[in-house]
């Protein structure tokens, strides 16, 4: 992990980069737009080529995942004209059909839903907290101790897995077996030991970002919350939390969209099965064993996607800022 | 999935609220309670315990129990073999030479496409619409960029149509189609493209950020002087951003030094196109090598520490200036 603080990101200003753009293009007079248009008709033609480059795969497989299986199999994309075909098939195959040999994305949905869930709280409150301990309450030792976490940013995943999986074996495990004795409809893997390890590899970016956006509000009002008497507990809820909601949503947007796109916690904490493994891990699983089964890979991976992609469209300016700022993560 | 699933997924989660809150609410209510001498000190602990306990367990004592593994065998006691292999093995030796590759090609291909494109698009028409088809990939889980990817180069034998769209065009212009994720050393560059296609939307929108930053006065200044526009790009632009470039390309050279998920999900490693992170999957989790797994966990840490230390400092010192 690396740190990329969003203060010092020249995007993380006020306004998301893409409005800024455009508001600069309406500040211009017509004629200079006009004649800048007609200097650059290489740049734009390049950059035009570039921007289909990057669309073509993604196209591809988006059409691809309404083919029926057969024409998949025989013909290229591109030949839709002389090839036409349009079903749904795919989509009911990969989530609804119960045969054996269908992927039965279904529960892995669930999982990755139930996953995300409490992979991005945990770690959000938790950080919240000790960002604001870091922040407000005087301690010795306070920035010795607060550099220490941030230094842990550069510990690469890598490092924790083998150790973090003895210790779940140790400590999580008879838990585990013992709430699937006491409530038996609760499988014996279950979702903690990936809730866990999420919340405890996201902790030192959150903290970070969380701490560089809760120390600048204002002294002046904490102080005088104390001054009334307000204990740290009050002052967490009623001022800090509400304060702080623009860097708590960039930082969950991104805490969101970093779980549910991954794959390694998941391999190494789910157990595989269908009890407990994201739809990434299924994906990936599918590409080995079922690696030219087009029609479902291309269904599949386009519901995987399509989650992120609505959450990317939709709250773009903090997806854009949350991104940035965590982009080193793992 | 039956019904009966469903219903234990969403008690597991309702429980995994109601306990968290509890713990909160309870961690909260003892903090307001704490007895009145040295309350500050409970207040402390109430609020940092639960942070740095995650901590503790799920990074600082992982990460001196792999730097012990590393050199240790499997009865435990004290070796080098870990290392000697990583560094004697062939295979292992081609999989540090891929993520050199790796680690080389995509910061600056990326970088480059990624500041070519902010560049052009600056202050055109449609600029919105342009960022956005390069940024999406970003939000695509690596894991599906791999599948979009593989359909790209589907390999089809004999005389049937190719499906692939690079076998397409590659027999249209007259060639043979090509094996091309089982064919080495084309293989790996195959996959860095799939990580170039990732990265140079976020290099992209940093370096444009930072295009817009640059004071246009000094651009009109140039101008002035009858500089033309890649004299201007030259001797204003890319020192007005040097500080984003180095952000950028220190970012995607520690993303690119971890990559994982893509090699994985297309080749698994195999046809020579592993990297240290998928090995270090692959010997750890696969081979039951927990030594050889660690060896390899510990040179990725190397290998990425001096270039975290390094963008920290860049950005220290961008933050003195202001």
């Amino acid at each position: 992990m690396s740190s990329v603080a969003p203060a010092d990101l020249p995007v993380s200003k006020d306004k998301g980069s893409l409005e800024a753009a455009e508001e600069a293009e309406y500040g211009r007079p017509k004629t200079a737009r006009v004649k800048k248009r007609l200097t650059s008709r290489t740049a734009t033609i390049v950059s035009l080529i570039i921007a289909v480059l990057w669309t073509i795969p993604t196209f591809g497989l988006f059409i691809s995942s309404f083919r029926p299986a057969e024409l998949i199999r025989t013909t290229g994309w591109w030949t839709i004209f002389q090839n036409p075909g349009f079903t749904f098939d795919n989509y009911a195959e990969v989530l609804l059909s119960p045969s054996a040999s269908s992927p039965q994305l279904g529960a892995y949905i669930v999982n990755s839903i139930a996953i995300t869930l409490l992979g991005t709280l945990i770690p959000l409150v938790l950080a919240t907290m000790a960002a604001y301990a870091f922040a407000w309450i005087k301690f010795r030792g306070a920035n010795a101790l607060f550099i220490f976490v941030f230094a842990l940013q550069i510990v690469p995943l890598q490092m924790a897995l083998v150790p973090l999986l003895q210790t779940f074996s140790i400590w999580l495990r008879p838990m585990q077996a013992w709430l699937h004795d006491v409530v038996p409809i609760i499988p014996e893997q279950n979702y903690a030991p990936v809730w866990l390890a999420h919340a405890m590899f996201a902790m030192p970016l959150a903290i970070f970002l969380l701490h560089n956006f809760i120390s600048e509000i204002p002294g002046d009002v904490i102080e005088a919350a104390r001054v009334d008497g307000a204990t740290h507990g009050q002052i967490f809820f009623r001022i800090v939390l509400p304060l702080a909601t623009p860097a708590i949503a960039s930082f969950a947007i991104f805490q969101f969209i970093w779980v549910w796109n991954d794959l390694l916690v998941a391999l190494i904490f789910s157990g595989g099965t269908q009890d407990v493994a994201p739809l990434t891990q299924r994906l990936a699983e599918l590409t080995g064993t079922r690696g030219q089964a087009w029609e479902l890979l291309t269904a599949g991976a386009f519901i995987s996607i399509v989650i992120p992609l609505i959450v990317f469209f939709s709250l773009q300016r903090y997806f854009v800022r949350g991104l940035l700022a965590g982009a080193t993560k793992g | 999935m039956t019904t009966g699933d469903l219903l234990g997924k969403i008690l597991q989660v309702v429980m995994g609220l109601a306990i968290f809150a509890a713990i909160i609410g309870l961690l909260i209510f003892f903090i307001d309670k704490a007895p009145k001498r040295g309350r500050d000190y409970w207040q402390l602990a109430g609020f940092l315990t639960p942070a740095l306990l995650f901590l503790a367990v799920g990074l600082v004592y992982p990460a001196i129990r792999t730097s012990i593994l590393a050199f240790q065998d499997s009865g435990g006691a004290f070796t080098m073999d870990n290392f000697i292999w990583t560094f004697t093995q062939p295979t292992a030796i081609r999989t540090l030479i891929n993520t050199i590759i790796w680690v080389l090609l995509v910061p600056t291909i990326s970088t480059a496409i990624g500041l070519a494109y902010a560049v052009f698009i600056d202050k055109s028409r449609g600029e919105k619409y342009y960022k956005v088809i390069l940024f999406m990939p970003i939000a695509i889980s690596f894991v599906g960029a791999g599948i979009i990817w593989r359909f790209v180069y589907e390999y089809r034998s004999g005389e049937r149509d190719q499906i692939g769209l690079l076998n397409a065009l590659v027999v249209t212009f007259g060639g043979e189609p090509v094996q091309w994720l089982q064919t080495d050393p084309i293989n790996t560059f195959l996959l860095i493209v799939v990580m170039i296609w990732i990265q140079t939307g976020f290099a992209m929108v940093l370096l444009s950020a930072a295009i817009k930053g640059v004071p246009t006065e000094q651009i009109e200044a140039a101008q002035l002087d009858g500089t033309n526009a890649w004299q201007r790009f030259l001797n204003v632009t890319i020192p007005g951003i040097r500080g984003a470039l180095v952000v950028v390309v220190t970012t995607i050279s520690i993303a690119t030094l971890k990559v994982f998920d893509i090699v994985r999900t297309m080749t698994a490693g195999n046809f020579n196109t592993s990297v240290i992170a998928n090995e270090m999957y692959t010997q750890a989790f696969r081979a039951s090598e927990i030594g050889r797994g660690s060896a390899l966990a510990l040179i990725l840490f190397l290998l990425v520490m001096p270039i975290v230390i390094y963008n920290v400092n860049v950005l220290r010192k961008q933050r003195e200036i202001r």
